[in-house]
């Protein structure tokens, strides 16, 4: 037989499975999948450097906008290694009113995921079903804190918004409808033959595999790896409520699956504790302007995984460094080493098995040139000329448009 | 002539068709819509669809073959559009009819699949490749399932003729039912065929963004759509005449309300299918074909070979 040539298809930085723009060029033989190459970089927006030029104030605002899924678990990480810093004892009940927001935003997002995992394997009615069911969650949480995402419910020293008797009755109603909801997704999943023939076996990570490429969150938890930082480093109030950390051995996308369909209902539970046991007091104690000079990392389990910040303040309003280890950037390399001799079909389904959010993970990327092997940092001024000049040579002239476009 | 004319461009031949085709996915979108959910689209969208697609410009990649490229539309919609003419109706009769013309719908019917193929090859993208090279990897899948599934019932009436094959089961009421398996087998093997619900393999766009449909665009699109909806109707009726032949002797009217409902009916089933199924890998696509649908096909035959010694002398 002939041998088959190898040819490369590029899923990326365009490609209707991904829903942020990210590279993975995919070497093939036919429908396997020989080779992949991840390249980030297509969505850097600078808030690291950006948190460094704005106040403490500022940059809760600003750390929040990282994600739009998990903007809750960002904020919360900042100002607990803030607040680490300038040693604020922040009320009980900010406590428990930042881990009910938490435990709702990840029930948004495994909701979120369910649907992107079923519109990835081609079964789009999964995807109509779950994102309805999102609505409850959603409206909840716009009803807590005024806004579907981006929350804004922290601040350096507790939160924003109290929490009333007749929110409670709310929240409490809306989660009675998701835990039921929850549980026919849980028999579809692990009933329905297309969808386990499609999850099953497929993006294999052992145990040993996901401790050695750093796996975190459900990926690594579905791999067999017990690790939640909410039980292992207990933050806000979860040291004082009663729940379990879900773990699989199937090791593939289908585990993965599980873990999280499951993880929802101990969100449930943790919810409902949470709203029972706040304690009454005060919502926030007052944060200085200038927090003294210290340095301190905080940790957050995300729906997604470890959420690791690192802040380093030099005593005057403006951080001197502010570091975001999203789970993604921890999650991202398994992704090559599962899907290694896999079909191109499984690609997408591995791919958001992770539960990516790039723009979470992007960094900035400087290639090393091959021929002079000097690495070159372009200014955006002369990015903005080679570009240009670029389309100049393709026969279409944007300086002309740029004249047309002066105001007269 | 003059009504032979009528009868091909017209009715019941290509106007009707074209229109019925694009009820038939507003209704298919319509009930898939309604089992998820959501409230779906109205019954003009595809017509609009249609001729907002037909005044958008047409890019043809510069590495194409622009002749196969712009011809391979025109080849899958006017094949499918011949198979309809060959199918009886609301009479045990088709608009044509001649021996064996059974097989003639099938050659016709395969014909547009083959056209996507050419015309995704030539349009040089690798997703449409990949896609095409997926097509052509399923039609050897679901081919020999959908012939022999619908050859079986021909046989028990002892004809090639898809008319004489109304007319036998005309006079023999419910002999159908004898061909149930061969009707559940062939409704599956169209539902690859039309690419549709779990075999959506070719176009899976999280995968291959369109299959072979990604460079095309404007009028050319728009034909491969109409074709695709064409083949829903012509698969359809084509099923609803071999396993569903009754209700023919009511006349015009009655007759035509009834094979509606038959088209009626089997397009919900299609619909149901691509709702309740996440789209399989192609290689388990092949697998499930030849190990399943298959032997089930080969089961009617063998029963209706075996019926055809006791009953039918």
């Amino acid at each position: 037989m002939r041998e088959q040539k190898k040819f490369r298809i590029p899923i990326g930085p365009q490609h209707p499975a991904l829903k942020e723009p990210e590279s993975f060029s995919v070497a093939l033989k036919g429908e396997k999948i020989k080779g992949v190459d991840v390249r980030l970089g297509y969505n850097h927006r600078g808030i690291e450097k950006a948190c460094e030029q704005r106040t403490y104030v500022q940059d809760v605002y600003l750390i929040e906008r990282i994600c739009g899924i998990c903007s809750h678990t960002h904020s919360t990480c900042f100002v607990q290694a803030v607040e680490e810093i300038a040693a604020l004892a922040v009320p009980k009940r900010a406590l428990y009113i930042r881990t009910i927001i938490g435990e709702l935003e990840r029930v948004h997002s495994h909701y979120l995921w369910v649907g992107v995992a079923g519109h990835e394997i081609g079964f789009d009615t999964l995807l109509m079903y779950s994102w309805r069911d999102r609505e409850v969650v959603m409206d909840v949480l716009a009803m807590l804190t005024g806004n579907r995402v981006n929350y804004g419910i922290n601040c350096i020293g507790g939160v924003r918004r109290d929490i009333d008797e007749a929110q409670i009755t709310e929240v409490l109603k809306a989660v009675d409808i998701l835990e039921e909801r929850t549980k026919y997704y849980i028999d579809v999943a692990t009933q329905e033959t297309t969808i386990i023939k499609r999850l099953s076996g497929v993006g294999m990570l052992t145990r040993e595999e996901a401790l050695r490429l750093g796996a975190v969150g459900p990926t690594a938890r579905a791999s067999g790896v017990d690790y939640d930082i909410r039980r292992d480093d207990p933050y806000a109030a979860y040291a004082e409520l009663e729940f379990d950390v879900v773990t699989d051995n199937h090791c593939d996308v289908y585990g993965r699956t599980v873990v999280r369909l499951k993880e929802l209902m101990q969100s449930f539970k943790i919810i409902r504790q949470a709203l029972k046991n706040m304690p009454q007091g005060p919502i926030s104690v007052k944060a200085p302007r200038k927090i003294p000079a210290g340095e301190a990392i905080s940790r957050y389990e995300a729906p997604r995984g470890e959420d690791v910040h690192y802040v380093k303040s030099n005593g005057t309003e403006q951080p001197e460094r502010v570091k975001v280890r999203a789970p993604t950037l921890a999650n991202i390399r398994t992704v090559k080493y599962m899907l290694r001799d896999r079909y191109l079909a499984d690609m997408p389904i591995v791919i958001a098995a992770i539960d990516p959010c790039f723009s979470c993970t992007d960094r900035v990327v400087a290639l090393n040139n091959s021929l002079t092997k000097k690495r070159e940092v372009m200014e955006w001024q002369a990015l903005r000329s080679y570009s240009i000049d670029w389309y100049k040579k393709q026969g279409i002239d944007f300086t002309k448009l740029n004249k047309k476009l002066k105001p007269t | 002539m003059l009504y032979q004319l009528f009868s091909i461009l017209i009715f019941p031949g290509f106007l009707f068709l074209a229109v019925a085709s694009q009820f038939a996915e507003f209704l298919d979108r319509r009930i898939y819509a309604r089992l998820q959910n959501r409230i779906g689209p109205p019954w003009f969208q595809p017509f609009a669809d249609f001729i907002k697609l037909i005044a958008k410009e047409e890019l043809i990649p510069s590495a194409a073959n622009p002749r196969m490229f712009k011809m391979m539309p025109i080849f899958a919609f006017s094949s499918a559009v011949c198979a309809f003419l060959y199918i009886p109706l609301y009479r045990a009769h088709s608009l044509f009819y001649f021996d064996s013309d059974l097989i003639i719908i099938l050659y016709l019917m395969t014909i547009p699949t083959l056209a996507f193929f050419i015309g995704g090859w030539y349009s040089t993208s690798l997703f449409a490749r990949i896609g095409s090279v997926r097509s052509l990897t399923q039609l050897f899948a679901y081919e020999v399932p959908l012939f022999i599934g619908i050859l079986s019932a021909a046989l028990l009436a002892d004809t090639w003729s898809i008319s004489q094959l109304s007319v036998f089961y005309g006079s023999h009421p419910f002999y159908w039912l004898f061909n149930l398996i061969g009707f559940g087998v062939s409704l599956i093997a169209i539902l690859a065929k039309l690419e549709k619900g779990p075999f959506d393999i070719p176009e899976a766009e999280t995968e291959v963004v369109a299959g072979s449909f990604t460079e095309y665009s404007g009028r050319h699109l728009a034909f491969l759509r109409l074709t695709l909806n064409v083949e829903m109707v012509v698969g359809s009726a084509l099923l609803s005449a071999v396993f569903l032949p009754f209700g023919y002797e009511f006349g015009a009217c009655i007759g035509f309300f009834i094979f509606l409902c038959k088209i009626i009916f089997i397009i919900s089933l299609l619909s149901l299918a691509r709702t309740i199924f996440a789209r399989m890998r192609i290689d388990q696509m092949v697998n499930f074909c030849w190990k399943y649908l298959v032997p089930f096909a080969f089961l009617q035959l063998l029963f209706n070979l075996v019926l055809k010694g006791v009953l039918v002398r």
